[in-house]
This record gives structure tokens, C-alpha cells and sequence, in this order.
């Protein structure tokens, strides 16, 4: 155990490192977790941010430090791979049940560029009357302990080491537990938490006194924790019926919990509201959420913004989900964001799976990008429309705060059911969630100090009767947790049977063979699989038809997870997952070994001492020409880069006339290229260009190269030409191989 | 109820009121709303808060939760949890944590209650 004094190590100071190259070890860190320990962690922003910056060709106005390692988006192909880190902080949501799994997903969202990791909480964690200890399963969140925190933080430790960049990790501080999690949260480094004690009252049903009281605990240790802290107001959003009517609630709610934290201790800056965009399209959604977003930005203008996103829309197509997350996002940048939170677009159909988290993350990350520094060119026009219903909401709100003290205060107006009633203020729909001050969980269970109360610890709020013969508090017991780690009880598993040990266990099998591999969504190996279908009849039997096809293809649990008309009866798309049982043994695949490129430096030393002409077209009716402009460009890594020259033809060129230029310029080689490939067109071509070249004798003098995002080399060697080149290969890698080619040329002649 | 009235008769007195009065007015309202939370919270405590501050001075929230209980069944929750601890320590001259150890096992109880001269009368 770690209560002995010196016993504790501090952060990094441990032989764990991770490589990019390897998996990381979870029995590595779990090992020894009992004296790790990772001091207090204030919220990062990023860093350097509002400053003008090149990243690549281009000047951006809204980024942040670039990463040391990350994945960039696909289409950075196209502009010399850049990775332009947005100025907000980007946050992803992840909690799949174990946590042991969720640390794997944040190493793959840190990487996408992601620095706020949420994990949620299971659902009933809030009227537990404790912390829980050990690392037992959740269902649509984690059980959010200790150790699950520590290892967590430790494994975040050694990845925002790999990313370069430090990692805001989050969870929640609700439930009649608030301040005991509170303490948990600093003593393991967590750097930012929701705390709003409205949630507890209107959707836990937890005693307002106890909620109101405990948040005043709370806020105080978060405040000492220098942690962000982000509201629960935008509940109110999901929950009402007509959620655009709720905008004055929203702000009403907003504004009480900041307050009041204000006043518990937490600094202004550390202060971010949830703010929801509330509708989402076909209504239309910018007209109504902008003047919101102006309206809450004017009001909170002290405070920070988390910008979420409209989940309250959200059905099970994750398309839809992904544009509606662009357009908040587009609210974010006409107005302003501090943290740019993500929903992962499959949230409405499942507990988000490991690929959705990346996904929304990057949607995020390219939205952003897309629309850096459109405010130096697009202005909020506040004069029309615009400027009248955002006056019009601040009125509103100010109407509602004034009818909560008319009744007599917060829990009278609570009392009256004056909150998420779905009316827009002051209407009415007598709808509301209504709280007894005297009901409740918890009720009851609030005391007065007395005179002679006294708290021998730091960060605690209120009244505190410290002994003359002390300056602070936690000297009366020689300093507590906050100040001496080693003060603090690490409790292991509780549960014999549901714990994380157990669960390596069973799937040792694969940390025995990492040869062995089965896909995965949620947890390690769970065999998930889904197949994307266009069946060609009406939504039920379509339903019905994918899971026979399912079964018919051998997939256990078949269940169609999105479905989607067409036309009532030419065709229904379907999303299907399915269970595949069986595992891929690495060690048997065939895979072609990868090509070695020559250095840049030979190639051109090559070219120098003997120049290279090529000719290049896109063949067929093939309009398509970015490919092979970026293969030739110099300004894209192209041949040209290394000397060779090249006679570009164009697009939509016949075989022959490519070859008669080859002919006339005494060409080395040529490039061909198609994208189109219905009917294997594009290795149509390559033995097209193949026999016109024998015809014209010059097959035996050439080299023949087929290029093309559908091609790949060993199709096109079999149709004929020397070599293939398909989507992702770059000019390094043809130049290369044009060097190789006219070299062992030559050593045949 | 107010509620009757409507938004264009509610709003009167709001209307000739600049941007900057209106942000002004909005925050003092807030500031009257939560001030009677803030103030419960100065002079009252929960099982939660008691928990927190025996977590703050090294028990586990499996020792923190039968001493809060114990502290509650002999009403004395208005003493504070923490004080009673630091209390009995120096009166059995123990060190803290193990009097603490020992209240969650059910150990030194009958001690407590003459820790507070008033509770003893």
C-alpha cells in the first residue's frame, strides 16, 4: 500500500515508454498504479494561440502549437500532408464500459488531435452515497473510481508524451458523492469535471439543499484544483419538447451556476458554459441558433464557451449527424469557442465505437481548418433581425430571473416547475420538472455547523473554526492529501469476479499470440463488424433480407443499425453489424513486401548524370487529372522535382497518341493514368498501351507505368505494363522506380 | 402567476434600457438568486462534505463512510467529522489516522461524546 511516506512516484519517473511502432501494455500500467501518482493538474488551453502562423503554403489565424505526432486529415495528400492544430481545444467523449479499452481509443483520438478526453460516467454512479472503488464494467459509461482514474491519467501521461501535447482529462462531479469525487479528481489529476448542482435537482431528483450545498464543497476543491469547469445547462435543451423555445431558460440556468461558482471560488476563466446550438436542420437552424450564440457570448462575455453539439436531433444516420455537427461548428466560428466538443456521430444508434470518436474529432479539426479566420471576412450583422431576437432573449432571460425572486428564490421557482418547461418565457406549458425542497434523495441529510466546527483540511468552504495555534487549516494534522500524496488510500479491485485483471485474462490470447488479430468497435477482439447494403426492395423486407444475408454470410447477432428509403420500392440502404467468431493469423498472409524507395538524393544524382524524358496522359474518357499532376509537379514531391522532364498531354488521351509522343520525343518511359475503373477499364487501358507499344516496336526501349486510385501493381504488371501505381504512392515512389527500371534495362542490353 | 401577462406588457420597463444596463441588470438579478444558496452552503454540511474532508485527510472512502455514519447517529455532525478525529487523537494521544482506523471498525465511540462540553451536559 502506499501510505508510507516516500513511497509515492511521481509522474514519467517509471521504464514505461511508449512507441508509436507497438501497442500499448496495459498490465504495464496497471503495474505498480498503487504509488503512482500525478500531481495536481490544471486545465490546459493550447498554446500559442491567436498568432498568424504558415503552416505549409498557407497563413492561418486560428491554430495552435503543431503536434509531435499525429495522424493529419486525409485530404492534407493534396497539401504536403500539414496538420494545422485548431486554437480551441478539441474534446472527445469516450466511455465504452471498460476502461481498459477506453485508454486504448484516447491514444487513437490523441492522435487525431484530440486534448479533452471525457470519460462518462454509468448511469447509476450519481445516487451512489460514496466513491466507488475497483474497475467493475459499465453499461453506457464507465464506473468512474480511483483506479480507473489513475491508470487512465497514467496512460495519458505517456501519450500526450507521444502527441506532444498535454491532455485535459474529464469526468463528472454530480450525484449525492460530488465533494468526495471532487477530492478524488485532484488527488489524480484530472483537469476538468461538469459541475452544475441544477442537473442534480431537475434530472437526478436529488434534495436541492444537499445538491446546493455539497456543489459548495465541490466547486472549491475544483476551484483549488485549478480544473475547467463545464455546466449542465444544456440538459435543458435536450430534454424539452421544443428545444428552440428554451433559449431564455438556458440562459437563466447558465447564469445561476456560474454565478454561484463564482462565489464557491472558481475563477472566471475556469468558468465554461455548455452551450448547445438548439434545433438542428430542416429547421433552419443558423437563423435560429446564431442569434442565441450572439446572445449568450454578449451575456457571458467574462466567461468561456464549450461550444457541444446538437444531439438533441440526432437519429441513427451518422451523415445527418456529421452535418449538423459542421453547422455548430460554423456557429463557433462566426462567434467564438474555447473548447469544441464532439458527439460522435453514431451516438444515436449505440454507445460510440472507436472509429466514430476519431471521426467527430475530425470533423471538428476539419471544420475548423476549413473555416480559419472567416471572421476577418464575414461579420454578424447585428442590425435587422439578428440584433432584435438577440435583445429580445436577454430580455426574456432578464423576465424569468426577475420572476424567481418574485416567488421567493431558486427553489420556490423550482417548487412552481418553472424549469425546462417547454414554452418560450413567459409562456407557459405547465410543463415543467417540479422539485420539492423537502424530497428527493438525500433529503434530510443537511446540518448546521456549529460553533466550535472545524475542518482540518485546505480547500474547504464556509465556515471553518481553525484553532488559534494554526495557520492553515491542514496543519493540524500535519497537511493533508492535496499537499502529501503518500496521505492517500489506493484501494484495488473490490469485485472478484468483475475486474479489469479478470478481463485481461480472459483475452490473454491475443497479448500471447499478437499474431492473432479480430476486428473491433467497442472492446479488445469484440468481432464487430458492420456491412453497408443497397437492397433492392421496400424498408421491411429489406430489414429482414440483410439479416438473412448476415447469417447466410456466417455473422452471429445480426442487427440492422441503420436503414434509410431510397424509394418505397426500388431500394432501401441498411447499416448491419454483425459478430465474426474466428480470429486472422497474421503470421499466414501473403503480403507483398513493401517497395524500398531509392534516397531522393540518388535519384537525382541518377537523372543528373543521365536526364529522363517521360510522356503523361490520362487515358480514355477519363477527365480526372489531379493524380498524375501530383505524381509530375514538382510543387507536390512530383518527378520533376528529381530533374525528369515530362510532356504532360493532358486528359481523355487516346493510347495511340501517347505513344506517338513517346515515339517523337524519344521518351523513357510513360505514364499512364485512369481513375474511372467500372468494368477494370483502367487495366483495359494498360494492355491497350501494352500492345501498341509491341505493335510500334518499341516495347523492348520503354517502361510502362499505369497509374490510378484503383490500381495496384500486381494487376497492372499482369495486364501488361512494368509497374502499378495506385492511391497513395507519391512521386518519390515513380521517380524511384524509373531509375530502377532503366537500370536493370541496361544491365540487360 | 405572472405568467398571464405577455412578453410585449412584461418587457416595458426593459425596453428603454441600453445593451450595457441590461447585462448590468441581468447579473444583479443573478447575484440576489444564488446568494441564499451560497450562504447554506457557508453554515450547514453533508455526509458528502464530511466524506470529502476525511478523504482530504488520508481515509479511504471505505473508512470514510461508517465514521460519517457514526458521526450522524450521535448527532454531532455540527462538530465536523475531521475535528472529532483530530480531537480524539490528541485526547488518546494516538496518531489520527489510526483513532480514524479505528472509529470505521467501531472502536473508541464512547470516548467522542465528551469531546464537547455542551454534547456532555
Amino acid at each position: 500500500m502506499s501510505n508510507e511516506k516516500g513511497k509515492v512516484v511521481p509522474a514519467r519517473e517509471t521504464n514505461i515508454k511508449l512507441d508509436p511502432e507497438k501497442k500499448i501494455d496495459l498490465r504495464e500500467i496497471l503495474d505498480g498504479l498503487e504509488n503512482y501518482h500525478t500531481p495536481r493538474r490544471p486545465w490546459h488551453w493550447r498554446e500559442n494561440r491567436n498568432v498568424e502562423r504558415k503552416i505549409g503554403d498557407f497563413v492561418y489565424q486560428e491554430t495552435s502549437e503543431p503536434l509531435k505526432n499525429s495522424v493529419p486529415l486525409p485530404g492534407s495528400r493534396g497539401f504536403g500532408y500539414i496538420d494545422p492544430q485548431p486554437d480551441c481545444v478539441i474534446t472527445t467523449e469516450i466511455a465504452s464500459g471498460r476502461f481498459e479499452d477506453d485508454i486504448r481509443r484516447m491514444r487513437m483520438a490523441a492522435w487525431q488531435g484530440a486534448d479533452h478526453i471525457m470519460v462518462i460516467r454509468t448511469a447509476g454512479q450519481s445516487h451512489i452515497d460514496s466513491l466507488l472503488e475497483g474497475t467493475t464494467q459499465g453499461i453506457g459509461g464507465i464506473a468512474v473510481t480511483r483506479k480507473q482514474c489513475r491508470a487512465t491519467r497514467r496512460a495519458l501521461d505517456l501519450i500526450e508524451d507521444e502527441v506532444g501535447r498535454p491532455i485535459n482529462f474529464h469526468s463528472y462531479v454530480s450525484g449525492v458523492a460530488g465533494p468526495d469525487i471532487a477530492v478524488m479528481f485532484v488527488e489524480e489529476g484530472v483537469s476538468g469535471v461538469h459541475q452544475d448542482p441544477q442537473y442534480n435537482v431537475l434530472y437526478r431528483n436529488i434534495n436541492m439543499r444537499r445538491s446546493f450545498i455539497d456543489a459548495c464543497e465541490s466547486k472549491k476543491i475544483l476551484a483549488y484544483g485549478g480544473m475547467v469547469q463545464i455546466d449542465g445547462a444544456h440538459n435543458a435543451n435536450a430534454t424539452a419538447m421544443e428545444a428552440w423555445k428554451v433559449m431564455p431558460e438556458l440562459m437563466v440556468q447558465h447564469a445561476i451556476n456560474t454565478r454561484f461558482s463564482e462565489k464557491c471560488g472558481i475563477l472566471a476563466e475556469n468558468i465554461a458554459l455548455s452551450s448547445v446550438p438548439p434545433t438542428a436542420p430542416p429547421a433552419p437552424c443558423m437563423r435560429l441558433d446564431l442569434p442565441y450564440a450572439v446572445a449568450l457570448r454578449d451575456f457571458f462575455r467574462d466567461y468561456k464557451i464549450r461550444a457541444q453539439q446538437n444531439t438533441k436531433y440526432m437519429e441513427s444516420e451518422t451523415r445527418e449527424a456529421t452535418v449538423t455537427h459542421t453547422l455548430n461548428m460554423m456557429i463557433s466560428r462566426l462567434t467564438s469557442a474555447d473548447i469544441q466538443s464532439t458527439i460522435t456521430p453514431d451516438e444515436g444508434r449505440n454507445v460510440p465505437w472507436h472509429y466514430f470518436n476519431v471521426n467527430a474529432v475530425n470533423t471538428a479539426r476539419q471544420a475548423l481548418n476549413g473555416m480559419d479566420g472567416l471572421r476577418t471576412m464575414v461579420d454578424i450583422n447585428r442590425e435587422g433581425p439578428l440584433g432584435d431576437t438577440v435583445r429580445e432573449l436577454k430580455e426574456r432571460a432578464i423576465l424569468f430571473m426577475e420572476e424567481i425572486l418574485e416567488v421567493g428564490g431558486y427553489y420556490d421557482a423550482v417548487e412552481k416547475g418553472f424549469f425546462v418547461d417547454s414554452a418560450e418565457y413567459p409562456e407557459r406549458n405547465n410543463d415543467g420538472i417540479a422539485r420539492e425542497l423537502d424530497g428527493g434523495i438525500g433529503v434530510g441529510a443537511v446540518y448546521k455547523r456549529d460553533e466550535d466546527y472545524f475542518a482540518p483540511v485546505s480547500a474547504h468552504f464556509g465556515y471553518n473554526n481553525v484553532p488559534a495555534e494554526f495557520d492553515k487549516p491542514e496543519d493540524a494534522i500535519g497537511g493533508d492529501t492535496f499537499s502529501d500524496p503518500s496521505k492517500i488510500q489506493f484501494i484495488d479491485e473490490l469485485d472478484e469476479s468483475d475486474n479489469v485483471n479478470v478481463r485481461l485474462d480472459e483475452l490473454s490470447k491475443y497479448d500471447e499470440h499478437p499474431n492473432l488479430i479480430r476486428p473491433e468497435v467497442e472492446f479488445r477482439s469484440d468481432g464487430v463488424i458492420v456491412l453497408t447494403l443497397l437492397l433492392p426492395t421496400d424498408e421491411r423486407r429489406a430489414e429482414y433480407a440483410a439479416i438473412a444475408l448476415g447469417e447466410k454470410l456466417g455473422l452471429k447477432d445480426c442487427t440492422v443499425i441503420h436503414k434509410q428509403v431510397m424509394h418505397p420500392s426500388e431500394g432501401t440502404y441498411i447499416e448491419m453489424k454483425g459478430i465474426v467468431d474466428f480470429d486472422i493469423d497474421l503470421d499466414t498472409l501473403v503480403i507483398p513486401e513493401k517497395i524500398e524507395t531509392l534516397s531522393e538524393k540518388e535519384i537525382r544524382a541518377d537523372i543528373h548524370d543521365k536526364p529522363m524524358t517521360i510522356v503523361a496522359g490520362t487515358v480514355g474518357e477519363d477527365e480526372h487529372s489531379v493524380g498524375l499532376k501530383e505524381i509530375l509537379d514538382i510543387k507536390h514531391g512530383g518527378i520533376e522535382g528529381f530533374g525528369i522532364k515530362y510532356h504532360y498531354l493532358g486528359t481523355s488521351v487516346p493510347i495511340e497518341k501517347l505513344v506517338d509522343a513517346a515515339i517523337e520525343t524519344n521518351a523513357d518511359a510513360i505514364l499512364s493514368s485512369t481513375i474511372i475503373s467500372h468494368n477494370d477499364i483502367h487495366y483495359q487501358n494498360m494492355k491497350k498501351l501494352h500492345d501498341t507499344c509491341v505493335e510500334k516496336g518499341i516495347r523492348d526501349e520503354i517502361i510502362l507505368v499505369g497509374g490510378g486510385t484503383q490500381v495496384t501493381n500486381e494487376e497492372a504488371v499482369k495486364a501488361g505494363v512494368d509497374a502499378g501505381f495506385g492511391r497513395g504512392s507519391h512521386g518519390i515512389d515513380v521517380a524511384s522506380f524509373l531509375v530502377k527500371k532503366r537500370r536493370e534495362m541496361e544491365n540487360e542490353g | 402567476m405572472a405568467e398571464k401577462k405577455s412578453f410585449e406588457e412584461r418587457r416595458q420597463h426593459l425596453a428603454k434600457m441600453s445593451d450595457e444596463d441590461l447585462f448590468q441588470y441581468f447579473w444583479e438579478l443573478t447575484d440576489k438568486v444564488v446568494e441564499p444558496m451560497v450562504q447554506e452552503g457557508r453554515e450547514n454540511t453533508t455526509p458528502a462534505v464530511e466524506r470529502s474532508i476525511l478523504l482530504r485527510m488520508g481515509f479511504s472512502s471505505l473508512e470514510a463512510a461508517p465514521i460519517v455514519n457514526g458521526v450522524m447517529e450521535r448527532g454531532l455532525m455540527g462538530k465536523g467529522c475531521g475535528n472529532i478525529i483530530w480531537r480524539l487523537s490528541k485526547k488518546l494521544d494516538m496518531p489520527y489516522r489510526e483513532v480514524g482506523v479505528g472509529l470505521a471498525e467501531g472502536k473508541y465511540w464512547d470516548e467522542v461524546a465528551g469531546l464537547f462540553a455542551e454534547v456532555a451536559q
